[in-house]
């Protein structure tokens, strides 16, 4: 299986990162909408890229960690640039492609690509349900990084250290909209997927695996987000406390796609 | 075989003589600059009468509050080109010359477009990159050209200037960060709520710089505007004309429950806003963030107050601080907007080269021409056994041999290319071919 299309989007969201980076420094509304373009460009070529390799798998590439990590980072990308259009906002951009670049190549570096086998099939329903989740934690992630970008924002407003990249970061109030959208985004689809698993393994087993860690866990990435929402607007939570609430919940998230997922789950096992 | 080469300066003048003279807030004081300053219509009248005189073949006038300057394209006048301007001026405000000694600059030239682009970027401004100076060049240029004084030169210039204005602007830091202690308090607070349209906004006392803030928060729509003042008819005062509420001085703490942003500037001994009171005006407002500029000297907000959750707090000095970290920060990038007015310099120059060389072929045309009909003229008379059919192809032939030997030149000067450079010359063959004699 060639792997040049991923290569090809790899490059096209590195140009795009060099846009949204330029930008920062110096404003120009053109760039900015070349940056975005980029990214789209970028997402098409990655989604031929999971689609070849969902083709060879007959399913979503959910089975090995190349492919299951590689449709994260897409799912990012596409929630990053569906809140872009949203919020009118260009400046979160270098940030986003940065981490997308990061997570692809690092991606591509330490996981050999061509190292994978169809699993077995499970079915349509199960398919949307791994999408779903794993599009919720990818938007998780992107309300992880503006959650980030709050809190550098706001310690540099506090401690009035104002270097040329400050005038051009988003206002504090657009910052935390996004990282609502985002967490909003992440928790309807979670919501929608954990029912979906629920229902396929029911079918299966006959049964409901309230019991395994990944549920469990899950259930607990919907109470911390939840209150992140609650308490990001209550008068002691909102603002600052809120942003580092929400970049904490995110490594509740990370333990479930990394550490659950490999070693105590029995049947999310996958990679 | 067409040789003709596509001259817009046909109708205009072979050789472009360009020049400015004005004076601006750094050689005139502001009293000179009063009295030199041109209306909208007196503008469009001296562009008028110096077109009518035949000082100038294009002209246009800015005039702002800094600076008074008149663009001209002739068509003759060499060096004197800027004394009949100046001429014109003086006599235009009822001034005499030595009014305007030392106090005048006229350059030429690609130094008055130099001039003009270092206006445009902002370079020129009293206040480093300010943008209105821009909007200002615009519609000078705007309506010279509606009135028909402009001409291919100074269209080919301004329209220069105003893109030099545009990519400095967007391509580099000199207008971007705020000068001043009021639009940077402004701008402080855009990066904490984003759009200030129809925020809430409380302003206490109405001293001089209070109002300038008011100013820039109007100009973002802001949605309330509370005035309290220790005296309530100065705060009626100010609130009346920004468009504002006034409030009793007794009622300033129930005010503080509602703004987004408080501007303070009072006089006074002790701190007006303690911790404790701003710690109950978030507390009403559901924890929502408040942004105080403190422009007060003693200042008016206890410091204890600048620990407060929710709460961002700039004094004066903070400001006063940023505003000149902003200066530097500017001037930094000066070379940046230099190094994008010279890449325009060379394209005006590239055109002007291009145009001033196409004419030499006119006027080369010309002259061989001349000589021509000099030579058959003379032919004829030596040659009287010629037939005129004989004659009639002796021109034809001479005719053509001109065309030819113009050709090639003709060509490359349609393309253009690397014409910036060869104007030495251009004025060379000009001198050995004598084309301006005459002239």
């Amino acid at each position: 299986m060639t792997h040049y299309l991923g290569y090809l989007s790899l490059a096209i969201y590195a140009a795009s990162f060099a846009c949204y980076a330029r930008i920062l420094y110096v404003p120009n509304v053109w760039l900015g909408r070349v940056a975005s373009l980029l990214l789209a460009g970028g997402i098409i070529l990655q989604y031929y890229d999971l689609l070849e390799r969902s083709r060879f798998i007959h399913t979503v590439p959910y089975d090995d960690l190349y492919g299951s990590m590689s449709l994260f980072a897409w799912l990012f990308a596409i929630t990053y640039l569906v809140l872009e259009i949203f919020h009118r906002q260009h400046t979160v951009g270098a940030f986003v492609t940065l981490l997308l670049i990061a997570w692809i190549g690092g991606l591509g570096l330490l996981v050999p690509p061509q190292s994978v086998t169809p699993p077995p099939a499970r079915g349509a329903l199960f398919a949307l349900h791994v999408t779903l989740i794993t599009w919720g934690y990818a938007a998780f992630a992107l309300s992880f990084v503006l959650s980030l970008v709050y809190l550098v924002q706001d310690s540099l407003l506090r401690s009035r250290r104002l270097n040329s990249a400050f005038w051009r970061f988003p206002a504090l109030d657009v910052l935390d909209q996004m990282a609502r959208s985002s967490v909003y985004l992440g928790l309807v689809l979670v919501a929608l997927g954990v029912p979906m698993g629920l229902v396929w393994a029911h079918r299966l087993s006959g049964g409901y695996s309230w019991g395994d860690p990944k549920v469990v866990v899950t259930g607990l990435i919907l109470v911390v987000y939840v209150a992140y929402l609650r308490l990001s607007r209550s008068a002691q939570w909102r603002g600052s406390r809120a942003a580092l609430l929400c970049a904490l919940n995110f490594v509740i998230v990370l333990f479930s796609y990394t550490f659950v997922n490999l070693y105590l789950t029995r049947f999310h096992r996958f990679f | 075989m067409t040789t003709a080469t596509a001259n817009p300066l046909r109708n205009t003048s072979s050789r472009i003589q360009l020049a400015l003279i004005g004076c601006n807030h750094r050689t005139a004081s502001v009293e000179l600059r009063e009295r030199v300053a041109f209306t909208q219509k007196q503008a469009l009248d001296a562009a008028d009468e110096l077109r009518r005189q035949g000082i100038l073949e294009e002209a246009v006038v800015l005039s702002t509050c800094n600076r008074s300057e008149l663009y001209g394209v002739a068509g003759e006048g060499g060096s004197a080109l800027t004394e009949a301007m100046e001429e014109f001026f003086t006599s235009f405000h009822g001034l005499a010359r030595a009014e305007l000694a030392g106090k005048f600059y006229r350059w030429s030239g690609r130094d008055a477009i130099y001039h003009l682009y270092r206006v445009a970027a902002g370079l020129d401004s009293m206040m480093l990159g300010e943008a209105e100076i821009l909007g200002q060049l615009r519609t000078a240029y705007g309506q010279a050209l509606d009135h028909g004084a402009t001409g291919p030169v100074l269209n080919r210039v301004f329209q220069g200037a105003l893109e030099v204005g545009k990519r400095v602007r967007s391509e580099t830091e000199v207008g971007a960060r705020p000068m001043s202690v009021a639009l940077a308090g402004v701008k402080l607070a855009e990066r904490v709520f984003g759009n200030l349209k129809g925020r809430a906004a409380l302003i206490i006392g109405a001293g001089a710089v209070a109002e300038q803030v008011v100013e820039q928060l109007r100009h973002r729509a802001i949605g309330t505007l509370q005035v309290v003042n220790r005296s309530y008819d100065r705060a009626a005062d100010l609130a009346e004309r920004v468009g504002g509420c006034a409030a009793p001085w007794e009622s300033l703490e129930t005010q503080m429950n509602q703004p987004d942003i408080i501007v303070t500037s009072t006089g006074g001994t002790g701190p007006v806003l303690t911790r404790k009171m701003l710690e109950r005006a978030i507390t009403a407002r559901g924890g929502r963030p408040v942004f105080v500029v403190d422009l007060g000297v003693p200042r008016n907000v206890e410091s204890a107050a600048s620990g407060i959750y929710s709460l961002y707090l700039y004094n004066i000095d903070d400001l006063g601080e940023i505003v000149e970290q902003n200066k530097k920060a500017r001037e930094a990038e000066v070379p940046r907007a230099e190094a994008i007015i010279s890449e325009h310099i060379a394209k005006f120059e590239t055109w002007r080269a291009t145009l001033e060389a196409g004419s030499i072929v006119d006027d080369l045309r010309g002259r061989f021409h001349q000589q021509r009909q000099l030579l058959l003229e003379e032919k004829d008379k030596e040659m009287p056994e010629l037939s005129p059919e004989e004659r009639h192809r002796m021109a034809r032939i001479t005719e053509e041999l001109i065309e030819r030997v113009l050709y090639e030149p003709a060509e490359r000067l349609r393309n253009g290319r690397g014409m910036r450079g060869r104007l030495g010359a251009v004025e060379a063959l000009r001198h050995i071919f004598g084309l301006d004699e005459g002239k």
